[in-house]
């Protein structure tokens, strides 16, 4: 039901373009004002939750260790640097490759339940599936991302002329297919299908979860037709864009629909991204389990709401409530008054 | 609520979920599903709010007029104080990688044990309370009005959690269950729900300095019967230091190890080794708890209970103190301890040097405590103790890894040296259970209390199991742990899945193989068991028909 509805939804926000730049011809509105409202919500937004978290102090060292701990002795009891740092260094590496390299999903396995000659048995499988369709998904995003800076960059950076190159060596096709859009979709529509098809996940399945799958599916939707189907004007585009960069609004006629499909999609993910779980994309950098070394024990961590007014019970108080026995069992006492018990006190 | 047989239990998991949504699908009240909630004469000698008679099997769990209010401007406060709760409540993208990550879900199939709906419990109502779209869009955006339903869900789900953090392992964004349940049960605490079996322990913690509540006198009894145990096994009486000042190292263990078997032999297995050394220690029955049962409770009970640690080193002038073995503790001490109180640490703490190999644990410069096995280890390393270790040949061990010298410390390597040295038969069990990605033993947390015992048993699953596995495949009959509740819960779990194994501490493996100077030919292990060889010892008992 969830999925229904998101894909209902994301149906809706197509025919909304559709009609307002190919009926309502209301291209400079779809072209320029939705953009760079959407542009300026996602940066504030975004900003303004890294801020908000950031403004929650970290009162307790508690990095999930993964593996030996730096030892008294680390020739003896070799540590495991990346997975259980105490150093900034050694914490940088494991954040760059838990960011870059997704290794705590790389870890995921699935446990099942069999019978072996009557005899119970857990057993546990490596599951890389989810580890490898997410890393697909996300590098193709992210190089998607970068040949989409040509649109508003002049000069056009190296890297962006070697991402696409890179991107399109296979040379197949006119215009040369890309392989991150095969690959996106690829990795779009496994996280889809995975969601639907494991029953324990499409339990907890929110239209959090389903919304923005369908939104970015349909955003590479219609890239993908504007580029190979529709074969839009991109020099026409490309004035647009470098308006958008530039703040020198101008909006060309003759430009396809679907691109406006395309940037009405792109404007309400931008839009929609810092309010939602997509928020993961800043959050991770921040997870305390992660970016913290395990050094609590070496160096003093500050809470900077430790209470020092929480004492312990005292041991004058302990000494007053148990003196008589302690005395008869031989215990000392730092005041010998205590022996004879509170009792006549 | 008999716990149903072992294989009938296996058969009985489902892994299907239910036909309803979560929100819509009741919780089960019936008994054995919960802990017993805190006696009022125990919340009032802490002062925690609204004790009283109540059970969560009643319709009315008499809560405050204004629970609401209290619990919602307590999760604004928490917020406020905690960027992992803040974190943790916006950036889950329920990928569900963390689903079967969770021992009590591999066990019990209940979708609410999945670690990522167990925290959508509370998500639901962050949701609702502080993000726009949950204020607007309830249903669909997961969001729900907190209601005593809900309350009492969390009571339920957060007392079937033990904060063991397996899954913050595997979770790509390190989403830590044990902050989202630590913080829940500090919601609920305001409201004067909580668990007897946790609460009591931390009254008598604070007053009596243990969790059992053993007062000074018979502290000092229970230590001197472990002296004269130790004695009919070794011919040799050790000394045991009680409140002495002007030592050197002040020894804190879990209380456990004092009162139940078989954390008593691990215990003598601590007094042997000291004795051996001639150490220049003293323990102390102000401080006679290691364990910390305020890590479940709230920060400030924890801190509250830790600060004894450093008070009482303190008051007896020791430069360093060395801990037993015990899992939470050790959370306690290497992610909490100098954070809380280490500005209470006296002018004569220094860096922990081991006075027999003179080894300096820089890896506890702050903290200046040092893990028994660290500390058994380091002596091993330099050839300091005469071990026999062919006097654990009657035992083919294995090792269990604790979740929090696992996964909030990294104490892995240390405590399997001391094993391979006096022990011949190590085995391993499967990976995927053991070091970082042990199975909790299901009674963490303050779990660890039997009106719970089908649910425990369940939970118990993935680490029965694996011993269950190298049980049949090397024979295994000893579980080894650095952990007293290990000791106490793992025995029922053994029994049930993988009966025949018994539990032990490292120590106590130690105690039996160490040589004491002057001891008397060992006919007997530590629990007075004849040793291979000596069975018919004192035996005039001989089999029917031989």
């Amino acid at each position: 039901m969830n999925a229904l509805y998101s894909l209902l939804f994301v149906f809706l926000l197509v025919f909304i373009p559709l009609f307002g730049v190919g009926l309502g011809h209301l291209n400079t509105i779809f072209g320029v004002c939705i953009p760079m409202t959407a542009f300026v919500i996602f940066i504030l937004g975004f900003a303004y939750r890294i801020f908000k978290w950031g403004k929650s102090p970290v009162p307790f060292s508690i990095p999930t260790t993964g593996g030996q701990q730096y030892a008294y002795d680390p020739e003896t009891f070799k540590q495991s640097k990346w997975d259980n740092p105490t150093n900034g260094f050694q914490t940088f590496v494991r954040m760059a490759l838990e960011i870059l390299t997704f290794r705590s999903l790389f870890r995921n396995s699935s446990a099942s339940l069999h019978e072996v000659k009557g005899e119970p048995v857990v057993a546990y499988a490596s599951a890389k599936w989810l580890w490898l369709f997410a890393l697909l998904f996300h590098y193709s995003f992210l190089v998607i991302v970068i040949r989409h800076l040509r649109l508003f960059l002049e000069p056009i950076p190296f890297f962006v002329n070697g991402a696409e190159f890179m991107d399109g060596i296979l040379q197949i096709g006119a215009p040369v297919l890309y392989q991150s859009d095969l690959l996106i979709i690829a990795g779009l529509l496994f996280l889809l299908f995975r969601r639907l098809a494991d029953a324990k996940l499409r339990y907890i399945s929110l239209v959090n979860d389903y919304f923005p799958l369908f939104l970015i599916i349909g955003i590479a939707a219609s890239g993908i037709y504007m580029r190979y189907y529709a074969k839009v004007d991109v020099i026409a585009i490309k004035e647009l864009t470098m308006g958008l960069a530039t703040f020198n609004f101008h909006v060309p006629a003759n430009i396809d629909v679907s691109f406006y499909v395309h940037v009405f999609l792109v404007s309400v993910l931008l839009a929609y991204f810092p309010f939602s779980k997509l928020m993961h994309l800043g959050g991770v950098f921040l997870s305390p389990t992660r970016n913290m070394p395990n050094d609590s024990r070496i160096r003093h961590h500050v809470n900077p709401w430790n209470d020092p007014n929480i004492k312990p019970h005292s041991y004058e108080a302990y000494e007053k409530d148990f003196g008589p026995m302690m005395a008869e069992a031989g215990l000392p006492l730092d005041n010998p008054e205590n022996a004879k018990g509170t009792e006549e006190a | 609520m008999a716990v149903p047989k072992a294989d009938e239990l296996f058969k009985s998991i489902d892994y299907t979920p239910p036909a309803t949504g979560w929100m819509e699908t009741p919780v089960d009240f019936s008994p054995g599903n919960w802990c017993y909630p805190a006696k009022p004469e125990i919340l009032k000698s802490i002062n925690f709010p609204n004790p009283r008679e109540w059970s969560p099997e009643d319709e009315d769990w008499k809560l405050p007029p204004n629970w609401r209010d209290i619990v919602h401007q307590g999760f604004v406060e928490r917020l406020e104080k905690y960027r992992s709760l803040k974190l943790f409540m916006d950036i889950c993208v329920r990928c569900g990688a963390c689903a079967d990550k969770c021992h009590f879900f591999i066990g019990s199939g209940d979708p609410k044990n999945m670690p990522v709906l167990r925290a959508e419990l509370m998500r639901s109502i962050y949701r609702k309370d502080f993000t726009l779209a949950g204020k607007i869009l309830s249903k669909l955006t997961g969001s729900r009005v907190m209601e005593e339903d809900v309350l009492k869900e969390w009571f339920i789900y957060f007392y079937q959690c033990t904060e063991c953090r397996r899954c913050s392992l595997f979770c790509p964004y390190g989403i830590d269950t044990a902050e989202v349940t630590m913080m829940a049960r500090e919601l609920l605490h305001l409201c004067g729900i909580g668990i007897n079996w946790i609460m009591e322990p931390v009254s008598n913690c604070n007053r009596t300095g243990n969790h059992l509540g053993i007062q000074p006198h018979a502290f000092a009894d229970i230590v001197e019967f472990m002296v004269d145990d130790i004695e009919e096994v070794t011919g040799v009486r050790v000394k045991a230091p009680l409140n002495e000042k002007g030592h050197e190292i002040i020894f804190i263990t879990p209380s456990g190890d004092v009162f139940a078997d078989p954390g008593i032999y691990t215990f003598m297995g601590y007094l042997m080794l000291f004795h051996y050394l001639d150490l220049d220690y003293t323990m102390s029955t102000y401080a006679s708890e290691g364990g910390n049962f305020g890590l479940f409770t709230s920060s400030e009970m924890m801190k509250k209970l830790n600060a004894k640690m450093y008070a009482e080193a303190n008051r007896l002038g020791a430069k360093w103190i060395l801990g037993g073995e015990c899992g939470h503790m050790w959370r306690v001490i290497n992610q909490y301890m100098d954070t809380m109180n280490g500005d209470n640490q006296g002018p004569q703490m220094i860096t922990p040097k081991n006075p027999v190999t003179g080894t300096v644990f820089h890896n506890a410069a702050a903290t200046k405590m040092v893990h028994i096995t660290e500390f058994t280890s380091d002596l091993m390393k330099h050839g300091k103790l005469n071990l026999d270790p062919s006097r654990n040949d009657h035992l083919r061990v294995t090792f269990h890894d604790s979740c929090n010298p696992a996964r909030a410390m990294g104490l892995l390597d240390e405590p399997r040296y001391v094993i391979k040295n006096v022990c011949n038969n190590f085995f391993e069990m499967p990976k995927g259970t053991i070091r970082e990605e042990t199975f909790c033993c299901a009674g963490g947390s303050g779990l660890n209390t039997d009106e719970i015992m089908e649910i425990r048993m369940r939970g118990g699953l993935p680490r029965g199991n694996a011993l269950r596995y190298v049980q049949q495949k090397h024979d295994v009959n000893m579980m080894a742990c650095i952990c007293a509740i290990d000791r106490a819960t793992l025995i029922p779990l053994a029994n049930y899945w993988a009966p025949g194994v018994e539990i032990c501490g490292t120590h106590e493996l130690v105690g039996n193989a160490l040589i004491l100077p002057g001891e008397e030919q060992r006919t007997m292990d530590l629990r007075q068991e004849p040793l291979p060889g000596f069975e018919d010892e004192d035996d005039d008992w001989t089999p029917p028909n031989a």
